[in-house]
């Protein structure tokens, strides 16, 4: 808190207690911190109950774990949300126009604001995307903006999440699990809800489905099975949201239609939310290997008989390096200024960007392009000489793969820890729903925090974890 | 409602059948070892038998201890019966139709497994036996509790129950299948003691000394035992009890679903030719054979249920 270089969002830079935290702090200052750690362990238990898991990638057996969960809430007054939501609301109508330009007229491209080989040598480009019309006209469903905070008023997006956004159940469970802990708080703060996007995503998929669906479209949650690592969520939206929750296996092309298998015979179906990458979707269509999908559903997709949800080809909008465009693509599809600023990126297949980053690599971060989950990146401050010649290396050898930007001082918000009340780094991932009906962003969304004293990285894979996240009715 | 959720609930509650099934088997094992009345090692591969794999467990141990029993029963990995594996396979199947359970359900199987994990890291000792497998027990009743008081009595409450029931059936015929020699009539009409132990293990083997007690009294015949497991409508584990719950939720499933599938023709048959007989006929028959054939009966009504219902593809 004393370091002036970072923001704390309940003591500022100069320790002075921020407003939305006022209530929280005098709650927090007459608490017995030995309750509050009986809590800690109550709330574990609690997660360990329900099941809210997730699984360990490259493991022999699938393990199951628990993502830490720190009682401490992060509060947003309700101002600064509002002008978050314009930014965040901005950006997601310039991403659905940017998928609907690439995948029919290119006109980015022909105006000359991205160059072409950002897509034709992309693989998350689709080319049986082109001229393909999703049911009313919506690409990102569902689509995550992960946000980082340096100061009162300096919000960057980190990333942009247009294939599958995960984590959405840990932001209703936590705030599900304060409830039920603290329900005081509650009383003493206005908090706005979450609980409602479970329907809200219903409501959202359903007013997407094809115009010959008719009045009650049949909704579905597709899921890799019960090994993927977001198994947990995929059911627990399934089941909130009152819809089955299918597998590959239980689904077939019936007279033309996506049908799955019942008790009672097949059922068509009109929405399918997967949870399944782009190239598993259809072996027909994409990876011949795969299991995971259904055989011949990109082409009841391309005929209008069903939705899918994010719409095939979506990654081309959330890659790495056409973040570094997003600025450019807000306002050719907006004819605004972007309201939410991008982290400065340099493009390491640029020459000049390149011997930049390899001057300067030691105060980077480096991302590669494809990459997520906080896999394969540098983060230079905190990195060895061993480990930063190694990557240089990496970066000579294959300069396209990687983008880099300055390593930014991310607020801190409190955590509990066994001293009491410590400063760690978080960032925000808020939800935002997309259909003809409208843009809907929940308050609030999932905050993941850095554990680890000093550290940046946020991913659970990488020992993060989450709080509740609240956004106060001003 | 999906044929895979259908599958994974008739699994998960065969599966936690089967764990109690287990557990009940081993606290019986181990009350005859206590008592010394029969030939110790015999008695648990009578167990073994019972539980249905003794030649998997023949195939990794040379002998038969009292210790390697009932770790292969209680804890066994390469043991899919063992207490452990089913209560792992019930959460499993549970995991894979979280969204047919209600939240106590799911909760209440949830803790079951994370108990049974821990109780069961290790080997148990003897004398932690009876708590062990009281506690586990316990936990997997609360299942059975959680889903008789929260959940629909919908086709998800029919695939439960089907599976609860089918298992149940073939746990308590199999007990049955290895024990019939003992229920035969034999010349004597007083048994000895070992006839005595054996009849009353049969008993302790589907908690029924209670219920048969009340029925008949103090004194244990072979022929109101084997009438008691097998025909008594009122005796929760007995095979006339098991079929006609069957029959019950598959008559609903196919009333609902507006159906007449072949298995409600399978459960018609069993009860018409196997359970509207008395006892002495069965004996006439030739009890083995009766259990044998009422067995086979179980497993083609279980294959054709997962055809009727689309289990899979």
């Amino acid at each position: 808190m004393n370091d002036t270089s970072t923001f704390d969002e309940m003591w500022g830079r100069d320790d002075v207690l921020r407003r939305p935290y006022r209530n929280f702090n005098a709650w927090f200052d007459v608490e017995d911190p030995k309750r509050l750690r009986a809590k800690q362990r109550e709330a574990e238990e609690l997660f360990r109950l329900t099941g809210i898991t997730f699984n360990v990638y490259g493991r022999a057996e699938a393990e199951e774990r628990l993502i830490p969960f720190d009682i401490i809430p992060r509060i947003i007054a309700g101002q600064e949300w509002q002008r978050l939501c314009r930014g965040i609301e901005q950006r997601v109508r310039a991403i659905n126009a940017f998928l609907h330009d690439i995948y029919h007229g290119q006109e980015i491209i022909k105006a000359g604001r991205i160059p072409i080989e950002m897509i034709a040598n992309n693989e998350a480009f689709l080319p049986q995307m082109m001229g393909v019309d999703p049911p009313g006209g919506i690409y990102t469903h569902i689509v995550g903006i992960d946000l980082v905070r340096t100061g009162d008023d300096q919000f960057y997006v980190l990333e942009d999440n247009a294939r599958t956004p995960s984590g959405v159940s840990y932001m209703l469970e936590n705030r599900e699990t304060m409830l039920r802990m603290f329900p005081e708080l509650f009383s003493q703060n206005r908090v706005q809800p979450v609980q409602s996007y479970p329907t809200d995503l219903r409501r959202s998929l359903a007013a997407c489905a094809p115009s010959k669906a008719g009045g009650s479209p049949t909704v579905a949650v597709l899921t890799p099975g019960i090994y993927n690592s977001a198994y947990y969520e995929h059911a627990f939206l399934a089941d909130q949201m009152g819809v089955e929750l299918v597998e590959g296996h239980d689904l077939q092309i019936v007279d033309g239609r996506v049908a799955m298998r019942t008790t009672q015979g097949y059922k068509p179906i009109d929405v399918i939310y997967r949870r399944i990458d782009d190239d598993f979707l259809d072996p027909l269509n994409f990876n011949p290997e795969s299991q995971l999908g259904v055989p011949g559903i990109m082409d009841v997709y391309r005929s209008g008989g069903i939705t899918i949800a994010n719409a095939p080809g979506t990654g081309i909008a959330d890659d790495k390096a056409i973040y570094s465009y997003m600025p450019e693509i807000v306002e050719f599809y907006t004819g605004e200024r972007p309201l939410l600023e991008n982290v400065p990126t340099w493009r390491c297949s640029d020459k000049d960007s390149l011997a930049y980053v390899l001057d300067n690599l030691a105060d980077l971060v480096v991302k590669e392009v494809h990459g997520s989950g906080g896999y394969g990146m540098l983060i230079g401050p905190t990195s060895s000489k061993r480990e930063l010649s190694e990557f240089r290396q990496k970066l000579i050898a294959r300069p396209g793969n990687y983008i880099a930007q300055p390593t930014l001082a991310l607020s801190t918000v409190p955590i509990f820890s066994r001293a009491g009340l410590a400063p760690r780094h978080v960032d925000l991932r808020p939800y935002v729903l997309v259909s003809p009906e409208g843009i809907r962003i929940t308050p609030g969304g999932l905050t993941r925090v850095a554990l680890k004293k000093g550290s940046l990285v946020v991913n659970s894979s990488q020992g993060g974890g989450t709080k509740d996240t609240w956004v106060l009715e001003d | 409602m999906l044929g895979k959720t259908a599958n994974g609930l008739y699994w998960m509650f065969r599966y936690l059948e089967r764990a109690e099934n287990t557990s009940r088997l081993v606290e019986t094992g181990e009350r005859i070892a206590l008592t010394r009345l029969g030939a110790t090692d015999s008695e648990w591969r009578s167990v073994l038998q019972t539980a249905g794999s003794i030649e998997a467990f023949d195939e990794k141990h040379e002998t038969t201890t009292k210790e390697a029993a009932i770790d292969w029963l209680l804890r066994s990995p390469d043991n899919p019966s063992s207490v452990l594996s089913a209560i792992k396979a019930a959460r499993q199947n549970a995991r894979l139709v979280r969204t047919a359970l209600t939240h106590e359900v799911w909760e209440a199987t949830n803790s079951a497994y994370i108990d049974a994990k821990t109780v069961l890291a290790r080997a148990v000792p003897a004398r932690d036996l009876p708590q062990v497998l009281g506690a586990i027990r316990q936990k997997t009743a609360l299942v059975r509790g959680a889903t008789h008081g929260t959940m629909l009595r919908n086709d998800i409450y029919d695939f439960a129950r089907i599976g609860t029931f089918l298992e149940r059936a073939d746990n308590t015929a199999r007990i049955l299948d290895v024990k019939y020699y003992v229920l035969l009539p034999s010349v004597m009409s007083v048994g000895s003691s070992i006839d005595n132990m054996q009849w009353e293990t049969i008993l302790r083997s589907v908690s029924a000394r209670g219920g048969f007690r009340m029925s008949y009294g103090s004194t244990l015949h072979p022929r109101d035992i084997a009438q008691f497991l097998i025909l008594d409508g009122r005796m929760p584990r007995s095979l006339g009890f098991c079929v006609s719950k069957i029959r019950g939720n598959l008559d609903y499933l196919a009333k609902n679903y507006d159906i007449h599938p072949p298995s409600c023709e399978n459960v018609a048959r069993i009860e018409q030719d196997f359970l509207n007989m008395d006892i002495d006929a069965i004996f006439r028959f030739g009890l083995h054979e009766f259990i044998q054939k009422i067995l086979g009966h179980f497993s083609a009504l279980g294959a054709q249920i997962e055809i009727d219902f689309r289990f899979s593809e």
